[in-house]
């Protein structure tokens, strides 16, 4: 069962404390940014006090790698992640 | 301190540490039960505190005792009707609507509770609260969190939330009833009076309620007697469920 | 044919693409596995790597979300506060869990949903071990020590493999997983100098998931019942590091002894001491149990994925909820910038 209008994908980056910088931990899943930064305290810093957290969606992100010669996928203000059109995950069973 | 005054203010704290149990003993059921993965992370966290909090309160409340009985003594030992928690936590939680009911009225309720005892003349009691106003407030943004979308959401999920609502506001007076209080609590400033805690209450619930179009339910109270040891037909199932592997072998250690 | 590993346990070598020539515009894929370095989400990858990791990665986050439910069906019951604390938090985690190695294949472009669907269809599995049921309070113990040993086992040289974000979500999941390998131990450790009863607890819970957990580590790789390459290709790709066999032969060496130390012996009369190989030796493993289980015919597959589906299902409206309300107020923040 989905729903219409799914949880969005945020990323999340963590201060673990003064003096560092924000470091991408991970994403998660959260209908807005309240909740999304409510997640993130709860599944990265397990709330421990002191920690700074920023979250933003996943698709807001602009992203370059300069290495990047891939012809399928749109050069300009790209996704952090790929969703190829082309591709289909496979079933089957597999051994554990 | 005499053995009258001793027992006094253990009952007092056998009534915030069995709430804080009970209310811990509902909330792990629904980890692996939760709408979604990352709410089953934040719940654990709750159910943490909450549980946390019932260890500190029994091992203080098992120490005034002589001998002294331990948390696990008093968790898995007393029966029923030694149990002092409010019929509110014992209830079984239907579906998530009551179970953010339950913590939103819970959490509202400890919020304002804890604030006022950590000036508790008792030493541990303070201490117990000032951590432990940290954890609530964080419980009451999680529910006022959830009690708006679930209310100003779908028509779906509004008609649950105002029936949860409904159903658990029959449970509320028994939270703020001080009848049960020895006065002697009162003038020592051990234990705070819960009757000054209700209009911070309502008003917070009623502003939490109205942002979410929610209506404040008007329901007759339950009977209550949870402090007293007198318990709906839901706390004998949660207590065999909580003591039964502990009793199956007496004496054990775990 | 003796079920232990014969080899040593030591790292497979870097080498050479497979024996086909790179397809171009891999050669940079190549090097970099090559290296021991790490592939990011944005790089040029084979198909059949991307589909490959997806699978694994996915079927890794659902072992953990289904392995909730045999351990969180004793928080009720746990014999005391501590342990209650101790089993909340493990459970936790391994929602935790769950969330990092998703975000991990969400990397690859694919949704949670997607994979969700997948688990609740049947599509993809999670680890069969989860498919046995927990009998007494001693099981709870029993999976910390060996399941969670079996896996740490397994997810230590993930920590290494060549997909980035994969590697670095089990760094985390290790972190966290030593301490739940250790907190079994010690319950265990509790009921086996216990009370007559609580020794026989450990004893008949030990001898129930001995066996499943040297599943853990799949078939054999070699003989008949080794997988159509998949071994060999997910080595050359730097995602599997050693056979399924060493890495038995290496946590058998590890928790043989720590049975002396619990007082519990294994259900294995062929496990002893080999000073020539420097091994364990232990008996052979039937694994048309195992197969049964993956086909779906364990104790627990159907309540399993009963549970999983209920609890998404009956979350549905609130899902709902919560994603109508953040329309609404998109809407009302939109129309407020105006």
């Amino acid at each position: 069962m989905t729903e219409q209008r799914e949880w969005p994908l945020y990323e999340v980056f963590v201060r673990a404390r003064r003096g560092l910088s924000h470091v991408h931990v991970g994403s998660l899943h959260a209908p807005d940014a309240e909740m999304a930064l409510r997640n993130a305290r709860d599944v990265y810093t397990r709330r421990q006090e002191g920690v700074s957290l920023w979250v933003i969606e996943s698709a807001l992100i602009t992203a370059s790698s300069p290495q990047e010669k891939d012809a399928f996928f749109e050069p300009a203000a790209d996704k952090i992640y790929r969703h190829p059109t082309f591709y289909e995950i496979p079933d089957g069973v597999e051994h554990l | 301190m005499d053995v009258a005054t001793s027992s006094v203010r253990q009952g007092y704290v056998l009534g915030l540490a069995d709430d804080a149990l009970v209310a811990a003993q509902r909330m792990g059921e629904w980890i692996a039960a939760s709408p979604q993965i990352e709410e089953d992370v934040a719940l654990g966290n709750i159910g943490l505190d909450l549980l946390g909090q019932a260890r500190s309160l029994l091992t203080y409340a098992g120490s005034l005792e002589t001998p002294v009985r331990t948390e696990d003594d008093l968790a898995y030992w007393r029966d029923e009707h030694e149990f002092r928690n409010v019929h509110l936590v014992e209830r079984p939680t239907a579906d998530y609507a009551v179970a953010m009911a339950r913590l939103l009225v819970l959490s509202t309720y400890l919020c304002e509770l804890y604030a006022l005892l950590r000036s508790s003349t008792d030493g541990t009691l303070a201490a117990v609260a000032a951590k432990a106003v940290k954890e609530v407030d964080y419980h009451r943004d999680h529910a006022a969190m959830w009690v708006l979308r679930l209310g100003d959401g779908t028509d779906e999920s509004h008609r649950r939330m105002q029936a949860a609502l409904d159903s658990e506001w029959p449970f509320v007076d028994e939270l703020f009833d001080s009848s049960y209080l020895n006065p002697v609590l009162l003038e020592t400033g051990v234990a705070v009076d819960p009757t000054v805690l209700r209009s911070a209450f309502d008003r917070r619930m009623a502003d939490v309620l109205t942002e979410a179009t929610l209506a404040v339910p008007s329901t007759r109270p339950a009977p209550g007697g949870g402090r007293s040891g007198v318990h709906t037909d839901a706390m004998a199932p949660l207590l065999a469920e909580l003591q039964g592997v502990a009793r199956a072998h007496p004496g054990a250690t775990w | 044919m003796h079920g232990n590993g014969s080899s040593p346990v030591t790292d497979v070598p870097r080498s050479a693409p497979p024996p086909e020539v790179a397809e171009p515009g891999l050669e940079d894929f190549w090097r970099v596995v090559g290296e021991d370095g790490r592939v990011e989400p944005r790089d040029v990858m084979p198909d059949d790597y991307r589909a490959s990791l997806i699978r694994q990665i996915a079927q890794h986050a659902h072992s953990e979300i289904i392995g909730m439910q045999p351990e969180g069906e004793w928080i009720g019951r746990a014999p005391s506060l501590r342990r209650k604390a101790i089993l909340m938090a493990k459970v936790q985690d391994e929602a935790g869990h769950g969330l990092y190695l998703y975000a991990a294949a969400e990397t690859l472009g694919v949704d949670r949903s997607e994979l969700l669907d997948k688990l609740h269809d049947g599509r993809q599995k999670y680890s069969s071990i989860f498919n046995y049921p927990t009998l007494t309070w001693a099981d709870i113990g029993t999976i910390g020590w060996l399941v969670d040993g079996a896996a740490i086992v397994n997810q230590v040289p993930l920590c290494r493999c060549s997909y980035g974000p994969y590697a670095r979500a089990m760094i985390r999941v290790c972190k966290e997983e030593s301490f739940h390998q250790r907190q079994g131990f010690e319950a265990l450790h509790t009921l086996s100098h216990g009370t007559p009863a609580q020794h026989a607890m450990a004893q008949d819970a030990v001898n129930r998931w001995w066996w499943p957990s040297l599943m853990m580590f799949g078939p054999h790789d070699s003989g008949a019942a080794a997988g159509k390459g998949h071994t060999q290709r997910s080595m050359a790709w730097g995602i599997k590091r050693f056979s399924n066999d060493d890495l038995r032969q290496r946590f058998v060496d590890m928790t043989a002894p720590q049975a002396d130390a619990l007082g519990l012996t294994l259900p294995d009369p062929d496990l002893r001491w080999n000073e020539e190989r420097g091994h364990y030796d232990f008996g052979e493993i039937d694994f048309s149990e195992l197969y049964d289980v993956i086909k779906g015919n364990g104790p627990c597959n159907a309540e399993r994925m009963a549970r999983r589906r209920g609890a998404h299902e009956a979350g549905a409206w609130v899902r709902e909820a919560a994603s109508a309300y953040a329309a609404k107020h998109a809407d009302r923040r939109t129309a407020g910038a105006a």
